[in-house]
């Protein structure tokens, strides 16, 4: 492989977008109202075509002829490197809104970087991306603002979202080694300033909407190196069955 | 003789399978037709990473120049620059509107604090007094509104800047 510190980049990029749409993909049919069925659903499919982009991507730079189905539907769980945050269930619409929230807060500025990557496809990618990702954070922050700054109990729930989510997020910040060199070269910004901009926007939405940031800072990691929460089995057995069951079967 | 101007008259009839009334190059999705090693290459961005519909216009083209004897074709989709509702045809926002789909809007009201800045006059009386329902609707590029005065709820081909 040309560059094994890229593919590893953009297949976790691509698999945070895949898992996530994954998870809003499971509401279908099943949203609070209409309208926000639709909405989740939408995302979703935003989500899912940035994940085929990426995937195609990553299967170019591995150089071995697999597209976004091959790595989508052909792997095994300790080889997706999302973060965690992004397979836990979706509980009630007050987690999912966090959830999404959360993860929306930092693949804006991810991707506002990313557009000045001095790898013309990875940039070409985020250029798009961040049009979409602009819709999804701008839904997420109102709806957490409308939740916890809503009714007692729209509060205690959004509240107890984000109690239970907070310890997902250092690691979308995490950096690798080879992430480091990446940096070096121009390829990827930092993660350190990304993060400056993602407590900005929490802080802000949070203060907003009444909620308190979990004083506990007792952090999980492992996603991204491929070591998962038990949920991510339960999804993608779900999502590789039809693979597994009728191997290249075509829709 | 194929030149690259019947092409693009041939093209002019291949439409977006979601909003019939739209040509590819009235919606700002074909971007480039080319003669390039001995075949024509018809270049297209998406609109939405996640659009569906992208696959169809990509079959409905070849389709249509195979149908006209161009064989030699091939569709490449590019995704930089980025697709923008700049792109959009004046015509095709024309289009959009007798069609009932309000065309995107860069009026910002600024009475309102947030959740939907944007004046979007309703497409079947003209009335500026809307609401935006939802900013998801029944497409990756539509948002949802209902219009205060004649109450039709109508889609909005929303701002992607």
């Amino acid at each position: 492989m040309k560059n094994e510190s890229l593919y590893n980049y953009v297949l976790r990029l691509g698999d945070d977008s895949l898992i996530l749409g994954q998870r809003l993909g499971e509401w279908c049919g099943h949203g609070p109202i209409l309208e926000e069925d639709i909405a989740m659903t939408n995302i979703s499919l935003d989500l899912i075509g940035q994940a085929m982009s990426l995937l195609d991507y990553a299967g170019e730079i591995d150089g071995n002829g697999k597209d976004h189905d091959a790595l989508a539907f052909l792997r095994f769980e300790n080889e997706y490197q999302n973060a965690l945050l992004v397979e836990q269930p979706n509980g009630d619409f007050a987690d999912t809104m966090m959830r999404q929230f959360l993860f929306d807060a930092f693949r804006q500025p991810l991707f506002e970087k990313l557009v000045h990557s001095s790898d013309a496809q990875l940039s070409a990618i985020a250029e798009k991306s961040l049009k979409e990702t602009r819709y999804h954070l701008k839904h997420t922050s109102e709806w957490i603002i409308r939740l916890g700054d809503g009714t007692e109990e729209s509060h205690t729930r959004a509240q107890k979202a984000l109690d239970n989510l907070w310890r997902y997020t250092d690691e979308l910040f995490s950096e690798t080694s080879a992430d480091l060199s990446l940096v070096t070269s121009g390829i990827v910004p930092s993660m350190v300033e990304i993060k400056e901009v993602w407590n900005k926007t929490v802080h802000a939405v949070f203060a907003e909407a009444t909620l308190q940031i979990p004083t506990n800072n007792w952090q999980f990691e492992g996603g991204r190196r491929g070591v998962h929460s038990e949920h991510l089995g339960y999804l993608l057995a779900d999502l590789q069955y039809m693979q597994r069951a009728y191997p290249n079967m075509k829709w | 003789m194929v030149s690259k101007e019947s092409i693009l008259t041939l093209l002019e009839e291949v439409c977006d399978p979601e909003i019939p009334v739209l040509s590819l190059s009235d919606l700002g999705v074909l971007r480039d037709v080319s003669f390039r090693n001995e075949e024509w290459v018809i270049t297209i961005t998406p609109t939405y990473s996640g659009c569906p519909a992208m696959k169809t216009m990509e079959d409905d083209v070849l389709a249509k120049l195979k149908a006209n004897g161009i064989t030699n074709v091939r569709v490449e989709l590019v995704l930089s620059p980025a697709w923008t509702t700049d792109w959009l045809s004046e015509s095709g926002k024309i289009k959009l509107r007798e069609f009932g789909i309000a065309p995107p809007e860069h009026e910002v009201d600024k009475s309102v604090l947030f959740a939907a800045p944007t004046i979007v006059p309703c497409p079947k009386c003209g009335s500026r007094e809307t609401k935006m329902v939802s900013q998801f609707g029944s497409t990756a590029c539509k948002a949802h509104y209902q219009c205060l005065s004649c109450l039709e709820p109508y889609d909005y081909f929303k701002c992607l800047k």
